[in-house]
């Protein structure tokens, strides 16, 4: 019974090297985890960028409101805020809507969503009517036509009626002064 | 208990029923209709909540959603039509069952790929032969003899 078995030797007939795989991969994992952890899960993609501005017809809120229609959506630079009266951040974000179209330095217009005529307009006579037209969409029909998941959110439409930009979320002072403002200047010259 | 449990589920149930409450009566489509928009309904995300389908939430947008995925196959549209509008606005993400393309290869193929690195490291070092790397030599003639005499002796003991 010399031949005992060997469980070492039999080991040992690998090349060393090959202990280090199952750390490679462990580490290969780690920064996948690493990576995927720290997503935000609440990041959406968005589709709708660098695409024509959907059709749509939308219902009027009011007779005092001009209903937007998509030509006005033509021929300048504008932005489409999606907000409605049941939305709590499209309250924080409206004083920054009220100060961009008092400063007319873009036309803003509005898609009141999932909303009633009679809720819609009376939140805008409550806190004063940003948008040089809006209309009321109250089966999602354009929201999901452009992908939209929450309010608010704004669309930057070139003057060709192009989608350039999506802000999900408030327009913040930030938000406005580092992108929003630099990308309309940008897309005013390049309609002229 | 149970009965707090039941009364818990009735709950939920009533949810789900006044969330339908609000759409289309019952009949507005064919029986054949409704269950394809079911169907596509359960593939969808919905984009508020997220882990549930469409057809589970109880949020506004999922029934518009309901509503449109609805309306698109009475119109004629075939579920993949379907799905595809949905995904042309919302992204693959709208999708529960992720496709299987490039960047998803591996989402759908990593746990089979882990499985063979672990099946593979088993058998390099653990498996059990691994301790017995040299197969015993086979029996002489003249060791098949002697144990044959003395397996013969231990039974006529």
């Amino acid at each position: 019974m010399s031949e005992a078995p060997q469980p070492l030797a039999a080991r040992q007939a690998l090349p060393r090297w090959t202990a280090l795989i199952p750390v490679g991969l462990l580490t290969i994992i780690l920064v996948f985890f690493a990576k995927g952890l720290t997503l935000d899960p609440h990041a959406l993609p968005t589709m709708m960028v660098d695409r024509p501005m959907p059709a749509f017809e939308l219902q009027p809120i009011s007779d005092e409101i001009p209903n937007l229609s998509p030509d006005k959506l033509r021929g300048r630079v504008t932005l489409v805020n999606v907000f409605g009266s049941w939305c709590v951040s499209c309250v924080a974000e409206h004083p920054i809507l009220m100060d961009i179209s008092r400063a007319g330095i873009v036309e803003v217009h509005g898609v009141d969503w999932r909303d009633t005529p009679r809720d819609g307009s009376a939140w805008l006579a409550r806190y004063g009517n940003p948008y040089s037209s809006a209309g009321l969409d109250a089966d999602s029909r354009l929201a999901i036509d452009l992908g939209v998941t929450g309010a608010p959110e704004t669309f930057l439409v070139d003057a060709n009626g192009r989608i350039r930009y999506k802000q999900i979320g408030p327009i913040t002072p930030e938000i406005w002064d580092d992108t929003l403002l630099p990308m309309i200047r940008l897309l005013e010259q390049e309609a002229t | 208990m149970r009965l707090a449990v039941i009364i818990f589920l009735l709950a939920l149930a009533g949810q789900a029923v006044l969330a339908r409450a609000q759409e289309q009566p019952a009949g507005t489509y064919s029986v054949e209709l409704e269950a394809e928009a079911r169907e596509v309904g359960k593939s969808l995300r919905c984009v508020v909540c997220q882990n549930q389908s469409i057809e589970d939430s109880a949020a506004p947008l999922a029934a518009d959603m309901r509503q449109l995925v609805r309306e698109r196959l009475a119109a004629g549209e075939s579920p993949d039509q379907v799905r595809a509008f949905m995904t042309n606005r919302y992204g693959n993400f709208v999708l529960l069952r992720p496709p299987l393309q490039l960047d998803t290869l591996f989402l759908w193929f990593g746990p089979g790929l882990f499985i063979l690195c672990a099946g593979a490291c088993w058998w390099i070092y653990l498996r059990p032969q691994a301790t017995h790397p040299e197969p015993a030599a086979p029996l002489t003639q003249d060791e098949v003899q002697r144990l044959r005499v003395h397996l013969l002796d231990d039974a006529s003991e």
